[in-house]
């Protein structure tokens, strides 16, 4: 049998590393239990889904921006802070893998841990549809959504993983980063923004935020501006990430 | 053609010039000791020739492909080892290996794992985690990723570094064998190296070469390989 060296084989055996790294220690147990315990908590103490008496997601989805601009970052804090605490990026970057197919790779395998964590909560998605009778389609686009969402979250954390060694710092500078998408779009923000900008403008930020976007899906509306919104998002911050490390 | 070869390289950080016009060629069959004071361009010239940094001018190429202009063909020639060894320390020994083989496109992971684990005598530690290795396992280690390969060219950042006598015998054993079928480039610190392990002398100070001959002619500079350091690197 020959050797069959090829950049798909390099990108495969970054994407299943870095996916199995998150379960190699039990931060990653900790980190599903704590968004399942917060996404479900929030859904039903705060945002009362039981007491609405309506079978729809839509106040389960209402927390999402909050919780992945708090847990994306989390998870994205190790994907080149820990490569450069280990000094093994200096090891992977002399290996036959492009920066660019390194990146795609730890990037991916982040969104599918977000999304392993996401789809824990499907359970609530069967408890509503036990109690009632809900549009199976609109709950289907609010996980789609969310998991969109998160591919946003986690691009802005790459950026703050590639230029830094700590992982503590990662994660602060990728949360700061993804509060100020989450704000925008909350009243707060405007009034702030008020003093400074006309209506129009004010309006034109808004669109960046996150829970602007994420509201159609919540509504069942599968529409491709958001969703190219959220793709923007993510794969700018994948690009730019991938120019920090290439230009280290 | 040379299986490395490096033209004019020279590479600044800031202000400070670690590299100046360094050329040299290796080729199979030859290993080649880089001498030098600490800070005096031997990694920065090591990481010039695997792509990890990019020379500001000059020019490097492993096996025939330009590490610039052709970076991965260039690094499946190559087996590096960066000073200190670093890994993947939560990663047991042979799933880092496993990796590195699949990373590569290996044919065979397993087997060349399980071969690599037997040349580099790390079998029995082969399910432990790098973290929990001494140094002269991890050391190891980071030669085996180097070798699982089996590259025509090898670069290794201090090899032997914190390694007892009887492990620094043994990572040279291993050069010295498989020496005949590559070109390696390996940095020390340690002179007497020179005499067990190299065919020829790269002396580096302050960023340029300061002598490149055999081993048998540096030896013959004098008894004293400390004192004829010292000249070569004053």
């Amino acid at each position: 049998m020959k050797d069959s060296p090829s950049s798909g084989a390099a990108f495969r055996a970054v994407l299943r590393r870095e996916f199995a790294g998150y379960f190699r220690t039990p931060l990653a147990y900790v980190f599903l239990a704590v968004f399942n315990a917060f996404a479900v908590s929030l859904a039903f103490f705060v945002g009362g889904l039981y007491e609405a008496g309506v079978a729809g997601l839509d106040r389960f989805f209402l927390y999402h921006p909050w919780l992945w601009a708090f847990l994306a970052p989390a998870a994205g804090a190790r994907l080149w802070a820990e490569e450069r605490r280990q000094g093994t990026l200096e090891l992977l970057l002399t290996w036959p893998v492009t920066v660019w197919q390194a990146a795609l790779g730890k990037f991916l395998a982040a969104w599918l841990f977000l999304a392993c964590a996401l789809a824990i909560t499907l359970p609530v998605a069967f408890t509503v549809g036990w109690l009632g009778d809900p549009d199976v389609g609109v709950i289907a686009a609010g996980y789609f959504g969310s998991l969109l969402c998160a591919g946003a979250c986690l691009g802005v954390a790459a950026v703050a993983s590639a230029l830094t060694r700590s992982q503590v710092i990662a994660f602060v500078t990728g949360f700061l980063g993804c509060f100020v998408l989450v704000l925008v779009g909350y009243g707060v923000f405007d009034e702030l923004l008020s003093g400074a900008f006309s209506s129009g403008a004010i309006d034109e930020v808004r669109r960046v935020g996150l829970w602007r976007n994420l509201e159609p899906f919540t509504l069942g509306l599968v529409d491709a501006r958001p969703a190219a919104y959220f793709l923007s998002v993510a794969f700018a911050g994948l690009g730019l990430s991938t120019v920090i490390i290439e230009r280290r | 053609m040379p299986l490395i070869e490096a033209k004019n390289l020279r590479k600044s950080y800031g202000a400070l010039l670690a590299v100046r016009d360094v050329s040299f060629t290796a080729d199979r069959g030859e290993v080649v000791g880089f001498l030098g004071p600490n800070g005096a361009g031997k990694s920065t010239t090591m990481k010039l020739l695997t792509g990890h940094l990019r020379a500001d001018s000059g020019s490097a190429a492993v096996a025939g492909h330009d590490v610039a202009e052709n970076p991965v063909e260039a690094k499946r020639h190559l087996g590096y080892s960066p000073e200190g060894a670093p890994a993947y320390g939560e990663m047991t020994v042979r799933e880092f290996l496993r990796f590195a083989a699949d990373l590569r496109g290996l044919a065979d992971p397993a087997e060349r794992v399980r071969a690599t684990l037997d040349l580099c005598r790390l079998g029995e530690v082969a399910g432990q985690s790098v973290d929990t290795l001494s140094k002269g396992y991890r050391m190891r280690v980071g030669f085996a990723q180097a070798v699982i390969h089996d590259p025509e060219v090898l670069i290794l950042d201090e090899p032997t570094d914190g390694l007892d006598p009887n492990q620094k015998h043994e990572v040279r054993r291993i050069l010295k064998d498989m020496a005949a079928r590559k070109a390696v480039i390996v940095s020390t610190h340690i002179l007497e190296e020179v005499a067990e392990l190299c065919t020829r002398v790269v002396v580096i100070a302050r960023g340029e070469i300061r002598c490149d001959e055999t081993r048998e002619k540096f030896l013959a500079r004098g008894a004293d390989l400390n004192a004829v350091f010292r000249q070569l690197t004053a």
